[in-house]
């Protein structure tokens, strides 16, 4: 399959979603901040998550002050950041990864302010050029960047929205207004990181989030074993799955790692893994 | 621009909103229904007017510093935030906050805090409301206010040292909003600056205006005219804010000093100055960031105005010049704490000490009938061994 660069990129997001409909197994989306661990670590990793058989990948933007995200993320974002990671140089990657035939949806998450710094219509435009499907901004509440909606609007980039265990019926509606794409959930009141547990609110809060939205809705947000993700599949179309992946690059020798990365995502999807 | 109100989703001009996490949206929107429908309960106000005579000591006093007034040539008042209760301005919006997180039954108050005032003020309104409290402090600041730090913890505070980062206020403040976001249905997040997403900047500075209505009332009295000069330091900018705000539609310049540090070339907190408009902890002001978004560490000598980001409201007074703003850096704000204790027997803290460097700087330029209200924020106990370490003992006696 051959997106050329004028076909409406969001198709990648609703295809997944309508594959996977089949399947009847919830979509596995690994994160991992981009230009880490090395620099150039993105391309190799992104490859390998898709060769594994995720179903997509979120790329972190790093940010200096992750304040929703817990310790694993924080060290990752800061070590991507000395490294000389920077909102331009995660697009070019995005690029580049296209180039190479990755083929199913990139979705970046990120913090506003490195967004708003590089012009909110600018990076769509570039991230919409560069292949990116769509973007996730964990400290932008619909309704507060004007600029960053209609960019995204215009061009077909998917602007996902979060809702929390918090939420109320008000805030449902209101984010159910302006979501696109898919809706992510966050199981829990906290930050990122892995947890040994789900939260036993969590069947609760996706019943009442179902009320108000009917686009695919992802769990994220401490989702670590493949319980978990047995869990999600029960409840919802996605699991996110962010620190324990991290973790597992983080502890994996460079020379180990491809085979770390499709050990835990076929773990994850429950497959016997055979390959090591 | 004759008001500065945000509107209702807590804009000062391209400035403020609301930029967190859904997780405390919520909170945030019940947090401002209960302050509004506190600051309309006569019950509510009369309890805060109580506490703020009986335990802060309000008014604190407006003195006419003769000493200072005659070295420099003009007329400097000084508003006395130093005296009251805990030694700085901090006590007026952590005590009104610590009534607010009573009203709406939350058992448990978080705080970050830089000098450690804004942490003492926290821990003391806990143990005054009793309430279970928390304070997030960066590991760079618990060992240059050591002093502070001991305070709390007598007072019952469980002080987290924040090693992630520049290990100062920003990551202080990164780890209480995570604490936040974990335990929002529980928890009261007191923020001690103009900063934060709506309702806190609008909000700490109703608390904090208390500052200069007080002093308008009083040079009225005691001159019977305005001054010309409302001067204050600015890191997050609450007392600076809360010197203004009462004189904002008057005839009266708003000087705010921010930290030059080691100069502003070089390692500074100077973000009005030297910054640009960013997102930062809520809320959208100028920042000190580098070309891609990413927030640079601040440096100052005094722990509460190492910040890089400063109140929205400030950045509005500033695009709009109805404020303005200058740098003092750390070797200058030595000078002026030495200038005032040594003129008027009052040891200002390092944060107030800027203001005071830059009264002594300009004075030349001012008329001899020039009315200058100073605000001295604080008193500088607490940065004894700070300035002893940096003067020399010898230097200091």
């Amino acid at each position: 399959m051959n997106f050329s660069s004028d076909l409406n990129t969001s198709d990648r997001i609703s295809e997944m979603f309508r594959k996977l409909k089949n399947e009847s197994r919830p979509a596995l989306i690994p994160f991992v901040p981009a230009g880490w661990p090395e620099f150039d670590a993105t391309i190799d990793i992104v490859k390998t998550v898709e060769k594994a058989g995720a179903d997509a990948i979120e790329l972190g933007l790093p940010f200096s002050d992750p304040l929703a995200d817990g310790v694993t993320n924080q060290n990752a974002y800061y070590e991507a950041i000395q490294q000389g990671t920077n909102t331009s140089t995660v697009l070019e990657t995005v690029s580049l990864l296209r180039k190479e035939g990755i083929e199913f949806p990139i979705i970046v998450m990120g913090y506003f302010n490195p967004i708003f710094t590089y012009g909110s219509a600018r990076w769509v435009k570039d991230a919409k050029e560069a292949g990116v499907d769509a973007l996730i901004v964990v400290d932008l509440p619909p309704g507060e960047s004007n600029e960053l909606e209609s960019a995204a609007k215009n061009s077909g980039l998917h602007l996902i929205y979060l809702v929390a265990p918090t939420s109320n019926p008000e805030r449902l509606r209101h984010v159910a207004n302006y979501a696109s794409g898919f809706l992510y959930c966050v199981s829990l009141t906290g930050t990122t990181g892995a947890r040994s547990e789900l939260s036993s609110e969590l069947p609760d809060f996706i019943h009442r989030v179902s009320e108000y939205v009917d686009l695919p809705l992802a769990i994220g947000f401490g989702i670590s074993e493949r319980k978990h993700v047995e869990e999600v599949g029960k409840l919802a179309d996605a699991a996110i799955i962010g620190s324990a992946f991290v973790r597992t690059i983080s502890e994996a020798s460079l020379e180990e790692r491809s085979i770390e990365i499709v050990k835990f995502i076929r773990q994850m999807k429950g497959e016997d893994s055979d390959f090591s | 621009m004759k008001t500065s109100q945000p509107d209702a989703g807590g804009h000062f001009g391209d400035f403020g909103g609301k930029y967190i996490p859904e997780t405390l949206m919520p909170a945030v929107a019940e947090l401002e229904e209960c302050y509004f429908d506190a600051k309309n309960d006569p019950e509510f106000m009369n309890t805060l007017a109580h506490f703020l005579k009986n335990y802060v000591g309000r008014p604190t006093p407006l003195t006419f510093a003769s000493r200072l007034s005659d070295f420099l040539g003009i007329k400097i008042y000084l508003k006395r935030e130093d005296l009251a209760h805990t030694g700085a301005h901090k006590i007026n919006a952590a005590l009104a906050q610590g009534l607010l997180a009573k009203r709406m039954g939350k058992r448990r108050v978080i705080a970050e805090t830089g000098a450690g005032q804004h942490g003492v003020a926290t821990a003391t309104v806990c143990a005054l409301l009793d309430l279970d409290c928390v304070i997030y402090m960066g590991e760079e600041d618990i060992l240059r206010q050591s002093l502070n730090v001991f305070r709390m913890k007598l007072l019952g505070a469980e002080v987290r040292a924040v090693d992630s980062g520049s290990r100062t206020l920003k990551d202080a403040t990164n780890e209480a909003i995570r604490d936040w976001v974990t335990n929002v249905r529980d928890t009261y997040y007191i923020i001690g600056s103009v900063v934060g997403p709506h309702p806190y900047p609008m909000m700490v500075r109703d608390f904090q205006s208390i500052i200069g209505k007080e002093a308008r009332e009083q040079i009225l009295t005691e001159i019977g005219q305005l001054p010309s000069i409302c001067l204050a330091c600015v890191g997050g900018g609450s007392n600076a804010i809360g010197l203004f705000y009462p004189f904002l539609e008057d005839d009266v310049r708003l000087i705010g000093i921010e930290a030059a540090g080691q100069g502003l070339n070089a390692k500074h907190a100077a973000t009005i100055s030297k910054g640009s408009p960013g997102i930062l902890h809520g809320a959208r002001s100028f920042l000190l960031q580098d070309n891609w978004g990413q927030v640079i560490e601040a440096h100052s000598i005094s722990a509460g105005l190492d910040y890089p980001g400063v109140g929205p409201e400030h950045s509005w007074l500033k695009v709009n010049e109805r404020a303005e703003y200058y740098s003092i850096t750390d070797l200058e704000a030595l000078e002026g704490l030495k200038l005032l204790s040594e003129t008027e027997g009052i040891i200002p803290a390092l944060e107030t000490s800027h203001a005071v460097a830059f009264l002594s700087k300009i004075a030349s330029e001012l008329n001899s009938d020039d009315v200058v209200i100073l605000n001295v924020s604080g008193r500088g106990d607490k940065d004894m061994s700070t300035v002893a370490n940096t003067l020399g003992v010898a230097d200091g006696s």
